[in-house]
């Protein structure tokens, strides 16, 4: 009930109203919960209305996170090797 | 998630998970997420991972859910629907049973289908059965602006809608409580932002992090937990920046304020729980279903035999019900946590014969 799924916002109407596509899904979906709506912008959707824009994920943090990880499990994962 | 991956953060979830350590995820999402891409298999035996009322279906009341079918049955009444809400039982049937006795009760994807609805059947009352948490009391909120804007007087809301963070004050304040940390809802999140989850760590110790829903980003945000709590340094944390910004989503939290107060809500198997609930403010009355109809909600007692309440509060686990797989199954459920998709019952039978759980007491 709270699953949200990524669409890319293909057209937009003056009503608030979007057309947004997942996949090969192509939907109708409000953008009255998001400022500035543009196309191309990918959101969340949930329960019909684009919840929240999409920004690309903070790679720099994440690769710190994995070099942590790598080193919080270094001497398991050599028995993998 | 590849198996390089995988083995990393089951090694790294090992060595973290240094003492017995108990985790509940929040969010009904997760815990489907969880089941489905087989993670438990990863978790070290001291992680035990269970599933708090993050199920806005499972923690409707057993009252509310008896108020909006007794609604669905009267005369000019069309009541709509999000799909999950159609098995649920109340005491006397499920709105999918009304809808074939007659009724017209129908499902909708999107809160604003109303609004065309109330515009195609002018003679015809249109009712949105408003159900789940944060992330979808905001639509609720932009239907009943609009409606007020065009001025339709045959549409109205019964609003159920639930708040989570007043949940986990409840649950951090129960007696005996024994959660180190919380997988916070991701997309409840996506609204909220960081600042009304602060509290937990801060007045009660308990870990929290913000997570996602891919198999990474749930075992990154468990590895977030378990660093927490073995540094005894419980915060908040987020593992969901892609879609979460610590302020939230300033527009859809102003429009439920715009549209809801704060209000004491009942919780299933919790009870009712003080600023939980959202109720529709004065100046949207005429969109009030349960004022508009005077729709009774009463305390009901649980179905008979039926443990969902203790389920939904993380204090057992769905083998522990008597009726759980034989009485209560996804074909014929008893209670609302095998009847969702993101039920803790469901996801328990659905996924719980693969092999990463076991079965025996």
């Amino acid at each position: 009930m709270c699953l949200a799924v990524p669409h890319v916002i293909i057209d937009l109407a003056q009503d608030g109203s979007a057309m947004a596509k997942a996949g090969a899904i192509v939907r109708e979906i409000r953008t009255d919960l998001i400022d500035d709506p543009s196309v191309g912008d990918t959101v969340l959707v949930h329960a019909g209305f684009a919840i929240e824009k999409v920004s690309p994920e903070d790679s720099e943090e994440l690769t710190a996170m994995w070099d942590k990880i790598r080193e919080l499990a270094g001497e398991e994962i050599d028995e993998f090797r | 998630m590849s198996s390089d991956r995988a083995k990393l953060l089951s090694s790294a979830l090992r060595r973290l998970a240094d003492r017995p350590t108990t985790i509940m995820e929040v969010c009904g999402t997760h815990t489907v997420s969880i089941f489905r891409q087989g993670l438990r298999s990863l978790f070290p035996e001291n992680l035990k991972l269970i599933s708090g009322p993050g199920c806005p279906v499972c923690v409707t009341s057993q009252g509310e859910i008896d108020g909006a079918i007794e609604l669905a049955t009267r005369k000019n009444v069309v009541m709509a629907t999000y799909g999950d809400m159609m098995r649920v039982p109340g005491s006397n049937g499920t709105l999918g049973e009304l809808r074939g006795s007659g009724s017209d009760v129908r499902v909708v994807l999107s809160a604003m289908e109303t609004l065309r609805m109330a515009e195609e059947m002018p003679h015809k009352e249109i009712v949105f059965l408003a159900v789940g948490f944060e992330t979808t009391a905001p639509a609720t909120a932009a239907l009943l602006i609009e409606a007020r804007k065009k001025n339709l007087d045959n549409l109205s809301a019964l609003c159920l809608h639930k708040r989570v963070p007043p949940a986990l004050r409840a649950l951090s304040e129960t007696d005996g409580n024994r959660v180190d940390g919380f997988l916070l809802p991701g997309h409840v999140a996506v609204i909220l932002g960081h600042e009304p989850f602060k509290f937990i760590p801060e007045r009660y110790g308990i870990a929290c992090t913000i997570a996602g829903f891919e198999a990474d980003e749930i075992m990154l945000a468990l590895v977030d937990l378990l660093e927490q709590i073995g540094k005894n340094r419980p915060s908040l944390t987020s593992r969901y920046d892609k879609a979460v910004r610590p302020e939230g989503n300033v527009k859809a939290v102003d429009l439920m304020n715009r549209v809801f107060n704060t209000s004491t809500s009942t919780w299933r198997g919790i009870g009712p729980i003080d600023e939980s609930g959202m109720s529709i403010k004065e100046e949207y009355s005429l969109w009030d279903g349960s004022r508009k109809f005077d729709v009774a909600v009463r305390n009901m007692p649980e179905p008979k035999g039926c443990r969902c309440g203790e389920i939904l509060s993380g204090t057992i686990t769905p083998k522990e019900c008597p009726l759980f797989g034989t009485g209560c199954t996804p074909i014929t459920p008893v209670g609302p946590c095998m009847v969702s998709s993101e039920g803790t019952c469901s996801a328990w039978y659905r996924y719980g014969r693969k092999g990463d759980l076991k079965w025996e007491s």
